[in-house]
This record gives structure tokens, sequence and C-alpha cells, in this order.
């Protein structure tokens, strides 16, 4: 970009700032996200249905837990990251792309690594033990947005944010 | 619009309109480095804010604002002080350029009529909204760290709690969805400061307990023929919103009116593209209209201005009504609505028009309307979709949104009319409304299977206990 471009760039009010979250299969990893300045979420228990596990790791020290949502340790962590971590590490790459999940973990990505799980091994990561209360949490509350009703108001604000992507 | 009108739209600048993006952007490169320590550099950006609205009513104000701003002690009342000055400018820009259009188009535009607004009683969700982005403004988005980002919880749950802070918990989640992406913003290559600065300035102008908040105040029931022209879709990772513009025949016989229908739903980042649709099912005949591109007759709908608020039961689709030929009779003598005065700014402009015998350049990032150059929003072609920029490129009619961004106008494509391999095809952006007609797409949906039902399932096993 030249420094005009640049310049014309910092005085637009609509640019996309955010991709869209790219499509994925939700029923083994239902929630992922980058906030509170760790890669978190809720993976569906393969064995019982009613069981979920929360898993997360750290952004800059990548310090990773996985535990069930009632803070019951995983039985897979054996001094690495369990299946749980590695799945929700590959659904992040799948939803975000492998560049803004390293960005956001602080962690070189390098070149040729493609999954969540390879990035997972580029990590200097160890166990530490975290509440799963916060993450299950924003889960619980990411899950009430499907629960709020429709509106037929106007919201003027998201005309700063058209929809995009088209033949994506 | 032909040729010679967007040459009249392209025009001089209005007078003013450099200077006031001048000041705005002294504002918003402020806003990047924060309130809590202002610079030499800074402080005479917003001097320049001074200066600008110096002889207003809100002059007095903003001078004391901006003292104690750069005296390094700026309250939440001084910050309101500064978004109204900069809403201000941006407002004043927004109408040359909403004159400037209606001039060259020969648009008639309604005058806006205030409601009777009642002061709102202090309201906990604005109150939180004030205060965290009180301390997004001292820090700066520089300064924002993922302790602040999480904070914006607070505000963002009680907004969602009152349903008359919909926007400002919308408004939040967005802009805060964004940061979290930037974090750290130092090292961000590109900051969107205009943007984030708009958003900013917006949600402390929500956030104010003030009067004439109440989108219900001063409805009048409308009826008639709507023909829909498109549809504009708007989307960030927790909400999604249709916005329909069509031309209402009154069925007083009156003359006829440019209007808009919104409905919207919140959502997850992971439900996106088709998907949406099918989170405003609570509307079946406004969603068979738009993908059977049909006509509607209504009956007493609430209308505010140029938005009527839509009532599925006092619809009823009808005829077919192709929308370029709504367009070819219809829009040149259609009235306009004025847009509230709060909601005024640039990137508020979107005009329905209807571009024909042109040539497009650039793959389709151009066209070409007797000599003059107009660039296309190929950006904000939504994902829920049949148009694309390839679409766009091989088209010879375009039904669009004229907006303005980045100091030029530019259209928004709501629908084409091409050919492509010898064969004239059409697409609009709501033709998937009542479900994807596309088999290729339809197909990869499928495989990613129903996001919604995957997880309101788990919502259903999880959340209720």
């Amino acid at each position: 970009m030249t420094d005009a471009d640049e310049a014309a760039w910092r005085r637009r009010s609509v640019v996309a700032v955010v991709p869209p979250a790219r499509p994925r299969k939700l029923a083994k990893v239902p929630f992922v996200e980058l906030a509170d300045g760790r890669l978190q979420g809720v993976v569906s228990s393969g064995s019982d249905i009613e069981r979920v596990y929360v898993s997360s790791v750290t952004a800059g020290n990548h310090a990773y837990h996985c535990s069930t949502n009632n803070n019951r340790p995983c039985g897979g962590l054996r001094g690495a990251p369990c299946k749980h971590l590695e799945a929700l590490a590959d659904e992040a790459v799948l939803q975000y792309g492998v560049d803004r999940v390293a960005r956001y973990l602080r962690v070189d990505a390098g070149d040729g690594t493609q999954t969540g799980v390879e990035l997972l091994s580029r990590l200097d990561a160890r166990h530490e033990p975290t509440s799963a209360a916060v993450v299950f949490s924003r889960f619980l509350r990411h899950l009430a947005y499907l629960e709020l009703p429709a509106s037929t108001t106007a919201l003027p604000e998201l005309h700063w944010f058209p929809s995009t992507g088209a033949g994506r | 619009m032909l040729g010679t009108q967007l040459a009249q739209l392209h025009g001089d600048d209005p007078t003013g309109l450099a200077d006031a993006d001048d000041v705005v952007a002294g504002f918003d490169e402020a806003l990047l480095r924060g309130f809590a320590r202002v610079g030499e550099a800074d402080a005479l950006a917003l001097t320049a804010l001074t200066g600008a609205v110096a002889g207003t009513p809100l002059g007095e104000r903003v001078a004391e604002a901006v003292g104690k701003v750069t005296a390094g002690s700026v309250g939440q009342e001084h910050l309101a002080a500064l978004a109204g000055a900069r809403a201000a400018l941006l407002g004043a820009t927004h109408d040359a350029l909403t004159a400037r259009f209606d001039a060259a188009l020969g648009r008639e535009r309604a005058a806006w009529t205030a409601p009777a607004g009642e002061p709102a009683d202090g309201s906990p969700a604005r109150a939180a909204a004030r205060s965290w982005l009180h301390e997004t403004a001292l820090a700066g988005w520089r300064g924002i760290d993922h302790e602040l980002l999480s904070a914006v919880g607070t505000p963002v749950e009680a907004a969602l709690a009152e349903p008359g802070a919909r926007r400002l918990a919308v408004l939040l989640d967005g802009l805060a969805a964004e940061l979290r992406a930037g974090l750290p913003v130092a090292t961000m290559a590109q900051p969107p400061v205009r943007r984030w600065a708009d958003l900013w300035a917006r949600g402390v102008l929500l956030a104010q307990d003030g009067p004439a908040t109440d989108p219900t105040a001063g409805a009048t029931p409308v009826s008639g023929r709507l023909l829909p022209l498109g549809v504009d879709v708007h989307e960030h990772e927790t909400a999604v919103q249709v916005q329909l513009h069509a031309i209402l025949e009154p069925a007083d016989a009156g003359p006829p009116r440019l209007v808009r229908v919104t409905v919207g739903a919140a959502k997850v980042a992971t439900i996106g593209g088709p998907a949406v649709w099918r989170l405003l099912s609570a509307y079946p005949v406004l969603l068979t209209a738009i993908a059977q591109r049909r006509a509607l007759t209504v009956t007493d709908l609430p209308a505010y201005g140029g938005d009527l608020h839509w009532v599925d039961e006092r619809a009823q689709a009808g005829e077919p009504a192709d929308p370029f030929a709504t367009a070819r009779v219809l829009l040149g003598t259609a009235t306009a609505a004025a847009t509230a005065p709060l909601d005024r700014h640039p990137a508020a402009i979107a005009e329905p028009v209807l571009l024909e015998g042109y040539t497009v350049h650039d793959g389709g990032s151009t066209v070409d309307l007797g000599g003059q150059r107009l660039a296309v929003a190929l950006d904000r072609l939504p994902a829920g979709g049949p148009l694309t920029p390839a679409l766009v490129a091989a088209s010879s009619s375009c039904l669009g949104l004229a907006r303005f961004d980045g100091g030029r106008w530019l259209v928004q494509p709501l629908a084409v009319q091409a050919t492509v391999k010898r064969r004239p095809v059409e697409a609009h952006n709501g033709d998937w409304a009542d479900g994807v007609t596309d088999p290729k797409v339809a197909k990869a949906e499928a495989r990613a299977g129903d996001a919604v039902a995957v997880l309101r399932e788990r919502a259903g096993r999880l959340l209720r206990r």
C-alpha cells in the first residue's frame, strides 16, 4: 500500500477488520474463540452426550488446560495436550485461519503449518490448571444469543458491518 | 442514474467537506493514542474540533471538554461533548452529500419531523456502556488490553436484557470483536481509526440517557402496495440484519414513497452465509416475497419516517413484481425519507439507484457510465446470496445503493442483470431468503451441517440447568 492509499484507508468507515468465520462442522467442537487472552472453547465428549470438556491455551505463556465443565481434570492430560485440546486447535484453525490463531497465541507459525495440531506442537506448552467456569459461562452466553427474539427495529449502526464474502 | 447525473454527483466537493474530514481525522488519530495523556499534536487536533463547532450550541461545552482532556482530567460528560461535536461534523457532511445526491438525481425528500421524545429513565446498561467507553477513550486503541476487552461483557449483557438498548449491545459487540482480533493494536499494520472512532462516538451518544431514543414514538400507520427493490444484508459475529428497500404505493393514492423494512436476529460467529436466513423464519411472508420477487399488500404497518416496522400478519404476498421494472417506472418519482438526526453520517447513506448501459472495468470494481467512473463496492456482496464479483463483472444493469466512503461515491449492488455464456441471468441478494436455489451451494451447505440445529441442541442440554 502506498502512503496515499494508507492515508485514504485510515479515513474509511467501512473496512473489513474481522474476516467472517469460515464454515465448519460444530458437532464435535461447538464453541471456539480467541478471547480473554486465550484460545478457548468447549469440546463435546465422544462418549457421553451430556458431558462437555472446557479446553484452553493461554496466549504468550502457552499454558494449557482441559477439564469437564465441573472442573474434573481431563484424564487425557499426561504431560501433553489431550485430544480435546487438539480438536480445539484444529477447529480454531478452520474457523479463523492459522495466521490469526498463531498471531493471537503469539507463536511463530512457520512455513507449512496447516493444522491446529501442528501449531500446538510448535508451542513450548506446559500444563497449568485454570477454572473452567469463565469459559463455560462464556459458552452459555454464546448459546443465549440464539434465544434472543428476532427484531423488526432497524439498527442503523449495522451499516458499518456489511455482509461480505460472496462466492467464498 | 444517468452519466450526466453521475457527473453532477461527482462535481466539486461541497464546501467545507474536506475541512470537516480533516478535523475528524485529527480527532480519530488522537483516540488511537488515548486521552489519558494528550500530546501536543493531539491537543492541536482537539482544539481544531472546538474551532469547527464554535458559534454553534455545542461550542461552549466542547471548548470546556477539550480543556479538560488536554489537562488530563476528562470525565464522561466531556466525552459526550466531544462525541457530539464529531457527530455534528459528520452529520453536516451527510446532509451536504445527501443534498448533492438529491439535486443530481432529482430525488424528492420529505422533511424530517421530530417525534415527541420523552426523557428516558436512567438505564444500568447505558451507565455501564458509558463507563466502558470512558475507559477505552483513556486507554486509546493502542492501550487496549484483554482485560479491558473482557470488561465489555458487563454493558453488553445489560444492554441485551433491555429491549430499548439493542442498538448499543450490537454496536459494542461488533466493536469489541474487532478490537479483540486486532490485539495488540500497537503492532497492527493498519488500525482502522476512522471506523473505530465512528463506532466509539456513536456508542457514547447511544449511551446517554437523553430523550427521543424510543423508536416507537411518533408512528403513523401506512397501507398499500409494497414493491421490493432489493435487500441489503448486514452482519457481524453476533447480529444479522436484512434491510429491504422498496417502493410503497399508498392505498390512499398518495405519491409513491421509498421505504425500508428491516428484520434482524442475534446470532453467533459460526452461523454465516445462507444459514442466516433461517434465523429470520418468524417472517415467512416477507421472506417468501423477497425470494420470489413478489409485491406485498400491507395494511396498517407502523411507519417511522421511511422505516416500516414489519408485522408479518399484516402483509400478503401478491403478484410477481420485477424489481428492475419497479425501479425503471417508479424510482425516479418516489419520495425519499429524511434520516433521523442522530443517525446522520456518510456511512448511513444508502440510496437506491438503477444503473444501466454502463461498461465494466477492473473485474467489476469500476463501472463507466457515460464517461464517468463509479467504484463498485464488491466487498459488500453478501455470502448469503447469489451475487458474486464475476456476475457483477458480466452485468449490464445493476440495482444498487449509492454509498459514500473514503471521500468517494460507490455503488453497492443489490441485484444485477448479466450475460453468462450468452444467456441472460439475473441475481438478487435476497434470492436465497427461502432456501438456497443454487444446487452447488446447497450441497456445500448440507455438507457443513446445520449449525443452528447443533447449537440449539447443545443449548437445550446445557443452558437450562
